[in-house]
């Protein structure tokens, strides 16, 4: 990030020198920093109600009870994790805040379900094969309900905020189909190593 | 594509009356995840201001056009935009610098622009990659983190490539 964001205002201050407008160099900056506050406003109302949302349906038990009816389908991604274990509660909490779209709310229980796969390691330094494929399947991130994303395209004026909602489903099962095949390989490539 | 347009409003209510039903102190609850929310939102804007400017700079300053001629052979393969292809490489950084790009983007093009959609999506398929492993690995203190990092890069390479082709085949 220290090198896209260096590269991004340099090569700018440079690409101006050599298009010989440097004038417009010092508006540019100051516009663009009281647009990103009057932006950040507008967002504090939003993030506020999705994360409001969020909390009900955790306080509820609803996000709990996600997670058990996807539970078959978890433990035969990890077979290395004994059934009933609690890494795979947490683990199943995770993903399904985040299939939520409640980002804030999965963290929490992504960095207990590590702790819990830690307690399996037999080499804690090293990375585990349930903890590469956790791993692989957050990142990729499906997602049911991208709340952010749809909060913000209504923030901005869109017409129709969720009518992203089938695309990005599409491209985040493509990615995390992509994500399970590649874990499996490099784990068989990897056990044979 | 409105048929989504019913799924907001559902959740919410689903939400809600399972709150009610299973007793939920409600309002204090939303009001304490509401906290949480603010307290992100003010977080954010110091990456806000950054990203804003960092941008704003390279776009005014004709960087683009100059970066746009030397990916010509990359952008032309896949025929997709600069900007969105930029976003991706930062969406797998940083979360938040992703998110203010995605504003700047539906500022300059529109939510309902070409570029907009294809951002909303890039957004919204994959993760914050490496940002994610570090943190996780790091709460545990495992350092060899094996295949994690190559698996990570091609799910995002795979949610790229997706994003661009089902954004061009819906909203065509």
């Amino acid at each position: 990030m220290n090198w896209i964001f260096s590269f991004l205002i340099l090569g700018g201050i440079f690409a101006a020198a050599w298009n010989g407008r440097l004038e417009v160099i010092t508006p540019a900056a100051l516009n663009a920093a009281s647009s990103a506050i009057e932006r950040a406003i507008n967002l504090m109302g939003v993030i506020s109600l999705w994360l409001g949302i969020a909390k009900v349906a955790e306080a509820s038990g609803l996000i709990d009870q996600m997670s058990k009816f996807i539970a078959p389908v978890f433990t035969l991604l990890f077979p290395s994790i004994p059934r009933g274990h609690p890494a795979l509660g947490s683990i199943l909490m995770n993903l399904s805040a985040n299939m939520l779209g409640f980002g804030n709310a999965a963290t929490p229980f992504g960095l207990k379900a590590m702790k819990e796969l830690q307690k399996l390691n037999p080499h804690p330094d090293t990375a585990t094969e349930a903890m590469c494929t956790f791993l692989a399947i957050n990142t990729s991130g499906v997602t049911l309900v991208p709340a952010t994303i749809i909060a913000l395209r209504a923030a901005a004026g869109s017409k129709n905020p969720s009518e992203v909602v089938g695309a990005i489903l599409f491209a985040s099962i493509c990615s995390t189909l992509v994500a399970i095949v590649a874990d499996y390989i490099f784990r068989i490539i990897y056990s044979k190593s | 594509m409105s048929a989504f347009s019913w799924l907001i409003p559902f959740i919410i209510s689903m939400v809600f009356l399972h709150g009610l039903i299973n007793k939920v102190r409600i309002f204090e609850v939303f009001v304490q995840g509401a906290r949480e929310g603010l307290l992100l939102a003010i977080r954010l804007i110091p990456y806000l201001v950054g990203i804003y400017v960092a941008v704003g700079i390279f776009r005014e300053s004709g960087a683009v056009e100059i970066m746009v001629k030397a990916l010509y052979p990359l952008i032309e393969l896949l025929q997709v935009p600069a900007d969105t292809l930029f976003l991706s490489i930062v969406r797998s950084l940083s979360g938040p610098a992703a998110l203010g790009m995605m504003m700047e983007i539906f500022d300059t093009y529109g939510p309902d622009s070409f570029m907009g959609r294809l951002a909303s999506t890039l957004m919204g398929s994959t993760d914050t990659t490496f940002y994610i492993i570090a943190i996780y690995f790091g709460s545990v203190g495992v350092r060899k983190t094996r295949y994690a990092i190559p698996v990570g890069i091609l799910a995002d390479s795979a949610s790229f490539l997706a994003s661009v082709y089902i954004v061009k085949k819906m909203f065509a």
